[in-house]
């Protein structure tokens, strides 16, 4: 017989909490549902509920016909993202949820822009379109309207150089997402 | 073949042999199909009662409840049901009537959207689209209601779609793509856990309602066992480790005993089974058990590190977790002298500071002196349910529960009015048991109607009434933090139990006499079919010790 006492030592000390940490980065939840009635309402209900705030959504079909995907983007300097991502793993409906780091994904966002566009200013917010490589989709006398996709930054990078020109109103679809490299998103 | 009648073959196909309901426009095909079915239903007299019977029955045989109502209001008076079987981890399935599909959002009669309503409530909800999915969907509901974490499900089903035809065909698969929950606890982390319990000198075991939802108490027992572990449970977990024991400091939380408090406040390893760190437990959550570490096992890795972060994470099924537990904690060969001053400290605590209270001088009658006759009365083998305030708390404190599914009550909602119902879901369920309603004056007046469910059915069971007069722990609360303030809680003598009881069809009796309360009791007990016992106690009473709403537990007041 040798010593009492415990054959393995460990000590209370060493142990270290997991989960609930705050990353303080922006995290893009990409979700795969069922495509069924209601499931849609059944995610944002459970971010409402549990005071999650989402910051863009955007929900689309895809390669499959029983199964749409939800991008969420949201603050993880105000959730603890396990507990956000894990309460969605509870919906029956959600199959597949990726928190994907901004470094190993592509997003994408779609704008569209009604900017004032008189006279002169005119040859100015058409240039400005060319270097940001936006696109004018409806000309009237007295307004353009300009699509613009690309990063968030990028967007808000136009937003800010069109706005002295009178911009009338704005529209951006939420970030889309996608994995780098051969793998499945 | 009818849809409704399917609905029927699936019930009997999940052993379902009683289902509590409330018939009415919208679900009158699924009662047709009932009529000759052979599996036995339990009229309520409102489906807010047929709801908690449901969980009554299934708190006290782990088996899924089951309750029947109608579209709109029918449906919304399941809404508290559901909310208490959500908060509580209850299984029971809710099949709810709804209009016509050709009527669906158009504010119908007795129209209302149950699956929106329902749907921060539910575990899960499937509203039906199409005829040919109801057996799946019904397949689909129990299953989800009694596995991973329990809870509720609601199945709304139209009634032109109930009354269809469809093929039938049994389902004996039921596969869910987004479903499913983790069973088998991580070797590591157990082998983990072991080695700290090895290394832990002042360790607690704080157990809640997974090890009665996991029928893991014989399990838990044996593993506290495997040391001189101190064992702690929460309101839903009583009756997971036997009371008394040596090892078996009380109840933990709000109104738990002091040693389980302190002993949680000076731990510094504490293990959590089946419990959620919910605020009753831990008083001021930055002050909670300040130098412990934590093991955490659930079945919901959602809970894990929810509100306290977990060390040593589990998820899984606690009864195999805790089996395996044992077996490598023996393996270990720990010293259980390591454990000798820990327990010098707990004992001195609960020299200290037992439960207690002052009996009267005179002939009134302590409430708490009411359960305790209770108890003797049943000689301790009652299932016990109760209503919420503070003759739940005495119930807790005051009567020992020895085996699990014995305590049933409401803990996570605190829903007023859930007695009585459970109670007749248990005694149906366990028709060998005695089943005893330990209520107030005010909760028994919430669900007071199925006085007449029992008489008509007879079902058996005994109700005692704490009657104060007041709602009682309002008014406690009123007395310490709002300077006696006693607003909208006197009751008064209104009604007359014993009447009551009486219109009902039941047996009313009141008692008064304290030196014969438990021979009183007894009788009452022993009286065939359903009986109303009428307690008149202390009118201002107050349920201690008590953790201060806000404060921390090592600061427990009375």
């Amino acid at each position: 017989m040798g010593e009492p006492g415990v054959k393995e030592v460990l000590s209370l000390e060493d142990l270290e909490a997991a989960g609930s940490v705050k990353s303080g980065r922006k995290h893009i939840l990409s979700i795969l549902v069922e495509n069924k009635p209601g499931v849609l309402t059944r995610v944002t209900s459970l971010f409402a509920r549990r005071g999650f705030n989402i910051d863009t959504l955007s929900v689309g079909p895809t390669d499959d016909d029983h199964i749409s995907r939800i991008t969420i983007t949201l603050d993880g300097a105000n959730h603890p993202i396990d507990q956000v991502t894990k309460q969605l793993h509870k919906l029956v409906n959600v199959l597949k949820i990726r928190d994907l780091e901004p470094t190993g994904a592509v997003s994408r966002e779609l704008a569209m822009f009604k900017v004032a566009a008189d006279g002169a200013q005119r040859a100015e917010v058409m240039q400005l379109c060319e270097i940001f490589r936006a696109k004018v989709i409806d000309v009237t006398k007295r307004s353009i309207v300009v699509e613009v996709t690309g990063t968030v930054d990028k967007i808000e990078a136009f937003e800010r150089n069109v706005r002295p020109f009178g911009l009338i109103e704005m529209m951006r679809t939420g970030e889309i997402a996608i994995a780098r490299g051969r793998g499945e998103t | 073949m009818r849809a409704v009648d399917a609905v029927l073959e699936c019930l009997k196909a999940e052993g379902v042999d009683v289902v509590f309901g409330y018939p009415g426009g919208a679900n009158i095909p699924t009662y047709d199909a009932l009529y000759d079915s052979g599996i036995r239903h339990i009229l309520v007299r409102h489906e807010a009662g047929g709801g908690h019977a449901a969980e009554g029955y299934a708190k006290a045989t782990g088996k899924v409840g089951v309750a029947f109502g109608t579209s709109g209001p029918g449906a919304t008076n399941l809404v508290t049901p559901i909310m208490d079987a959500m908060m509580d981890s209850v299984p029971v399935v809710f099949i709810t009537g709804q209009v016509r599909t050709d009527l669906l959002g158009t504010d119908g009669f007795q129209e209302a959207d149950v699956i929106g309503i329902t749907m921060p409530a539910v575990k899960h909800s499937i509203m039906i689209q199409h005829p040919n999915e109801i057996p799946r969907a019904l397949h689909e509901a129990f299953h989800i209601a009694r596995t991973g974490r329990p809870g509720p499900v609601v199945l709304d089903i139209p009634t032109d779609l109930s009354k269809a035809d469809i093929d039938y065909v049994p389902i004996t698969d039921v596969r869910l793509p987004g479903y499913q929950p983790t069973t088998e606890g991580n070797v590591k982390q157990i082998r983990q856990a072991a080695k700290a319990l090895a290394a832990a000198r002042r360790p607690v075991i704080y157990a809640g309602g997974g090890v009665i939802l996991g029928n893991a108490s014989e399990e838990l027992v044996a593993f506290c066992r495997a040391d001189r572990f101190p064992v702690t449970t929460t309101l839903n977990g009583l009756g997971g480790f036997p009371a008394p024991d040596p090892q078996w400091l009380g109840m933990l939380g709000m109104h738990g005993t002091r040693t389980a408090n302190y002993a949680m406040d000076e731990a510094d390893l504490i293990c959590c089974i089946g419990a959620r760190f919910d605020d009753r437990i831990t008083g001021k959550l930055s002050e909670f058990a300040p130098r412990a570490k934590f093991i955490h096992i659930d079945v919901d890795p959602a809970e894990i590190s929810k509100n306290v972060p977990a060390h040593i994470p589990i998820v899984g099924d606690c009864k195999g977790i805790l089996a395996k537990l044992k077996a490598e904690y023996d393996e270990l060969g720990a010293d259980p002298a390591r454990l000798s001053d820990w327990w010098q400290r707990i004992e001195g605590w609960q020299g200290k500071h037992p439960l207690a209270y002052e009996d009267s001088h005179d002939e009134e009658i302590k409430p708490q002196r009411l359960i305790e006759a209770v108890y003797e009365a049943t000689g301790g083998d009652a299932i016990i349910t109760t209503d919420v305030g503070q003759h739940q708390m005495w119930a807790a404190q005051y009567y020992h529960y020895k085996f699990p599914r014995q305590w049933i009550s409401s803990g996570g909602l605190g829903t007023m009015g859930f007695g009585l119902p459970a109670a007749m879901g248990a005694a149906i369920g366990c028709p060998e048991k005695t089943v005893v309603c330990i209520t107030g004056d005010g909760s028994i007046q919430m669900n007071a109607q199925e006085f007449a469910t029992c008489a008509q059915e007879g079902i058996p069971v005994k109700v005692i009434i704490s009657n104060n007069g007041y709602l009682g722990m309002v008014r406690q609360w009123q007395e310490l933090f709002w300077d006696k303030r006693y607003s909208s809680v006197d009751m008064g003598e209104f009604p007359d139990f014993v009447k009551l009881a009486d219109a009902y069809g039941c047996t009313g009796v009141r008692l008064t006499n304290k030196g014969t309360l438990v021979d009183d009791l007894k009788a009452a007990i022993a009286t065939p079919g359903p009986v109303v016992v009428d307690v008149r106690v202390t009118r201002e009473e107050n349920t201690y010790p008590m953790i201060v709403p806000g404060e921390a537990a090592r600061d427990m007041v009375g």
